[in-house]
């Protein structure tokens, strides 16, 4: 999964079926710094809940479709979750069981 | 699988009912000589990585499904190791 802007919606009446009433956003894909990178595309949102200029996380190809019910859907890019934080900040590793 | 090092973690209470409870990392890519490459990928964790460790992650989704024993989660990356030696 990548992270993403929202930067706007997208109507499409006609659409094949099981996409009906799948909301349809454009995504800036953002680099893990938060900055814009790459080309805008078009993406189903799984959430059914995000909305332009949220931060998100998108996934692409096959596990795309996923996302929707039914999944054998022709969805190659989507939105799976709203970023609430991104914590890049120094935390300590956890510490793990002994082997 | 790819190596990377984990560089933080994401936070979202509103996301696909098949993500609840999954700890998601942010891994940046590493190369082959340690260093940090271009690119990253935000993966489940399935062993309990922390930040700053070398890790492997799965990045193929068939193979993410199994893992994670759940057929219809919609996520490709997967952490699936922490290296010890990243580089000999």
């Amino acid at each position: 999964m990548f992270l993403g802007r929202v930067i706007g919606t997208l109507v499409a009446t006609t659409a094949c079926e099981g996409m009906a009433g799948v909301p349809l956003l454009w995504v800036q894909p953002l680099g893990s710094d938060g900055a814009a990178k790459g080309q805008p595309f078009v993406c189903a949102d799984g959430t059914r809940m995000a909305g332009p200029g949220e931060t998100i996380y998108w996934e692409a190809s096959r596990e795309a479709a996923l996302t929707l019910e039914p999944s054998f859907v022709p969805v190659d890019h989507a939105v799976v979750g709203i970023v609430d934080d991104r914590q890049l900040d120094a935390v300590p590793a956890p510490r793990r069981r002994p082997r | 699988m790819i190596l990377g090092r984990v560089a933080g973690r994401i936070v979202s209470t509103i996301h696909h009912p098949s993500m609840a409870g999954r700890s998601l990392l942010i891994v940046d890519k590493v190369g082959a000589d340690g260093e940090l490459a271009d690119g990253y990928v935000i993966a489940v964790d399935a062993i309990g990585a922390g930040w700053g460790e070398t890790v492997l992650v799965l990045d193929e989704g068939n193979g993410a499904r199994q893992i994670l024993q759940a057929p219809g989660v919609p996520v490709r990356s997967v952490v699936v190791g922490i290296v010890d030696n990243p580089v000999s």
